[in-house]
């Protein structure tokens, strides 16, 4: 204490320190304590806020792609237009083409205006015919191909509106931007108005969202996701049945049977590695061992679903191996002590005990695939695909989309109601991601043993 | 058409073997399981194996080197083999026989042959991404693509592919991602693991997990649709540098938000890991909490913090998606961070997307990229387990 006094010389000016009042060297440090503190508050808060706004924005921004504008407006299904021979044949009927159903609906919704004695000023010809969208004709065709029996009567039919009036009904179009836009007019939002006072038009609830395919560039209204969530199933299919057995083989023999030696080293040195290699380079990969090599085709769920098990494989090896290594010696031990070889101790008894811990890994190692985009853009799955892919095994070699890669793909495109269809995928696309989160989180509360 | 009934008929051989097997070594010992040396279904499943699996391994190598070989030729050799393998493991089949023994013995060799894909992966990625580049050297002079400052590919001759403006874009972003998310990251984690109450960390530390979690394509179109342009309204335009969405500061603060739960959660374990006894006696000789973090905690724990943060650098490197959406197309090499510039991801995936050719040197460009930025992450990687092991602090 007394050498202090003397270097210091500082109590000579204060001869009396109170321990009731702070002198201004603590005050200085207790300032810096409560900044630091606020410092870390602070980097949580705006991380947390990130978060929301992120989530909060694509919510608020893909929301609307579940809800769709539908005009309901009586048609008249001629016979005479329809069905010549007049014997509902299905074949027969088949040959008409969706032009002439186009000219149905463009009758039925003329004949709609004046029936409702509906007069808007500057209404061109134009206007009322794209009121309705250019997709609506064939989704019409469609529903009489499947039910002939209509032919002949007045159907209550409901009509997909064109992108733009939906988008006026959603708050993304205005009379003004409308006023401006080639697309659409300021007296087409009026009609749509008219007939929404008279309840014919109406925004409803949109699951075709979820089961359509993708629709060309002019018909946003149209476009949905279910050839792509259709695509990232099955390539989760190869991922579940590939990756899943190989890389738990591969954690048993590392953790288990492995040898220390040289080999063993390189492979568990490689596997780290191959976890931190940019996605993208397994997409340059893909490209050029399955495609360019192997001569699969391009687009394919199966080759994305190849790409994808390389990728995952390190994701679903290093947490198997920590859950192998959190059964304790002891399982291993009592089985060799009553005579099982060593291979039957792993597969008998230290396997089952591992297995939540293997399946947490697994579960989120397929959500990571599932939201991974780079790789599939380079192996071709940015193809516009309208077909829906065939059953597995076949389907497995046709082009299909996927969830992350439509999202992309929306996103290229002029028509700003896209951005909301891609932002509704995403919504999709973090439905999934949520429900597999949950189900590791509940198997791993559920199973979990700790020893 | 043959090679799936081959298939079928091996299985079935195999199936059959099996039963065979294990009824024959049943009836050779009197019906008396404990005169075997194994559980009678190993003798089943040793037949099967051995039924099966060389059939099926010569059947899938042969058809994967040739694949135009003579459908007839493999379907006979591989059921000749199936035949043979069946009546060599039938005839081995008696009390005596270990069968244990072999089946473990294909079990491990499958064990093995898992563990050694990973190995063939990176040999794939290494020699797939080699071939395609030496292709391109060979028609591109390798120094105009390492020092060259101009990229302009032109599909039809005369492009440019110099690297150095994509890599000062790759940085540039890496950058500032980095600097907006090593400081958010490492405070967080220390607030998380030093100040936090129980009750807030678990509620804290999954929430900001959750951005792990996310998409990066989700990131992407974020910064596409709501960064980007408030970004340009707010700061670019006013300021007067620029009129562009997409930006290196609009794609660098998205993936710096991206990068946030990284930093924390590595630099969460690597503080925890430091003594408490080490806290104990810095807040035991008066130094307030805020001093022993920044004089005790942090110097302990800083290798594994340097070693996180390299980690975060090869990740903000190797993205793809943020920004393919948030950075833009124009290669460009300029200091002002409001400007659209290109990354080398974005290249690979602009160049090999679309109709190419690949004998082009503006599509094995991407090869060369793609090679580079393989070589760049794995430096960073081994660079960082490097740190990490060599500056370890060992306790106890």
């Amino acid at each position: 204490m007394s050498d202090a006094t003397q270097t210091s010389g500082a109590p000579a000016a204060q001869p009396k320190a109170s321990l009731l009042v702070a002198d201004p060297r603590t005050r200085k440090r207790n300032a810096a304590e409560a900044r630091f503190r606020a410092y870390g508050l602070a980097a949580i808060i705006a991380s947390l806020l990130a978060l929301v706004v992120l989530l909060f924005t694509i919510f608020s921004g893909g929301l609307g792609a579940f809800r769709q504008t539908y005009l309901t407006i009586p048609v008249t299904l001629d016979a005479a237009l329809l069905d010549k021979s007049g014997n509902r044949d299905p074949e027969e009927i088949k040959k008409v083409l969706t032009l002439t159903y186009g000219k149905i609906l463009d009758q039925s919704l003329q004949a709609a205006i004046e029936q409702n004695g509906i007069v808007i000023e500057g209404l061109t010809a134009k206007d009322v015919s794209n009121l309705i969208s250019k997709e609506a004709s064939a989704r019409f065709r469609s529903h009489v191909l499947a039910d002939p029996e209509l032919i002949g009567q007045t159907i209550e039919e409901p009509v997909l509106v064109n992108g733009r009036v939906d988008g006026f009904y959603k708050g993304r179009v205005t009379m003004e931007s409308a006023a401006r836009d080639g697309n659409t007019s300021p007296a087409q939002l009026q009609l749509a108005e008219a007939f929404r006072e008279k309840g014919m038009l109406a925004t409803k609830w949109n699951w075709s969202f979820l089961t359509n395919p993708d629709a060309s560039d002019q018909r946003p209204e149209a476009a949905g996701v279910g050839v792509a969530i259709l695509g990232s199933l099955y390539m989760m299919l190869v991922v579940l049945f590939l990756a899943v057995p190989i890389g738990t083989a591969a954690a048993i023999y590392l953790e288990e049977f492995a040898p220390k030696n040289r080999l063993t080293d390189i492979i568990e040195v490689n596997i780290s590695n191959l976890a931190a290699v940019p996605s993208i380079v397994f997409g340059i990969l893909g490209l050029a061992a399955f495609i360019n090599f192997a001569h699969l085709p391009q687009s394919a769920p199966i080759v994305g679903g190849l790409v994808l098990v390389l990728m995952t494989l390190p994701r679903i090896i290093i947490p198997a191996r920590a859950a192998l290594k959190s059964v304790p010696p002891s399982i291993r031990d009592a089985a060799l002590g009553v005579g099982a070889s060593r291979m039957q101790s792993v597969f008998h008894h230290v396997l089952p005990l591992a297995t939540p811990g293997i399946l947490t890994g697994v579960i989120l190692g397929l959500a990571q695939a599932l939201g991974e985009t780079a790789p599939l853009l380079l192996i071709g799955m940015v193809a516009f695909v309208k077909n829906f892919p065939a059953a597995p095994p076949e389907g497995l070699f046709d082009p299909a989309s996927a969830l992350p890669v439509q999202v992309y793909n929306w996103t290229q495109r002029a028509d700003p109601a896209f951005m909301e269809r891609a932002s509704g995928a995403i919504i999709v696309l973090l439905v999934f991601l949520l429900v597999m989160n949950l189900f590791a989180i509940f198997l791993r509360r559920k199973f979990e043993r700790r020893w | 058409m043959p090679v799936s009934w081959t298939l079928l008929i091996v299985l079935a051989m195999a199936v059959a073997g099996f039963f065979i097997g294990r009824t024959r070594v049943l009836a050779a010992a009197g019906g008396d399981s404990r005169r075997l040396h194994s559980r009678s279904s190993y003798y089943g499943w040793n037949v099967a194996l051995f039924t099966a699996v060389p059939a099926l391994f010569l059947t899938a190598i042969w058809l994967f080197a040739i694949p135009d070989a003579s459908r007839v030729l493999v379907a006979v050799v591989s059921l000749v083999l199936a035949a043979a393998g069946l009546a060599w493991s039938l005839a081995r089949t008696s009390p005596e026989f270990r069968a244990r023994i072999a089946v473990e013995g294909f079990v491990r060799g499958f064990l093995i042959l898992c563990s050694s894909i990973a190995i063939l992966t990176t040999a794939g990625i290494v020699f797939s991404m080699l071939f395609e580049t030496g292709q391109f050297f060979r028609q591109y002079p390798w120094q105009d693509f390492f020092f060259g400052t101009t990229w302009s590919p032109r599909f039809g001759g005369g492009s440019r592919l110099g690297m150095v403006p994509l890599l000062w874009g790759t940085l540039y972003i890496s950058l500032i991602a980095l600097a907006v998310s090593i400081p958010i990251g490492l405070f967080a984690a220390i607030y998380m693991s030093e100040y936090a109450t129980p009750r807030m960390r678990s509620i804290a530390k999954p929430l900001i997990e959750v951005l792990a979690g996310i998409p990066t394509i989700v990131y992407g179109l974020f910064a596409l649709t709501i960064v980007g342009p408030m970004l340009r309204d707010y700061f670019a335009q006013p300021l007067g540098l620029g009129s562009s969405g997409s930006s290196v500061m609009t794609a660098g603060l998205v993936m710096g938000i991206m990068l946030i739960p990284f930093v924390s959660s590595l630099s969460d374990d690597i503080i925890n890991a430091v003594p408490q006894s080490l806290r104990d006696g810095a807040l035991a000789i008066g130094s307030t909490k805020s001093e022993t973090v920044r004089k005790v905690v942090l110097p302990a724990a800083l290798p594994g913090i340097v070693g996180a943060i390299l980690l975060a650098a090869s990740r903000a490197i190797g993205e793809t998606m943020i920004v393919v959406l948030g950075a833009g197309a124009a290669a460009s090499m300029s200091l002002n961070p409001f400007e659209a510039m290109t990354t080398i991801t974005v290249k690979i995936v602009s160049q090999l997307t679309g109709d190419t050719d690949f004998a082009a040197p503006e599509t094995l460009v991407a090869f060369a990229l793609g090679l580079t930025l393989f070589v760049i992450t794995l430096g960073l990687n081994i660079f960082a387990l490097y740190i990490v092991r060599k500056y370890r602090e060992q306790y106890e």
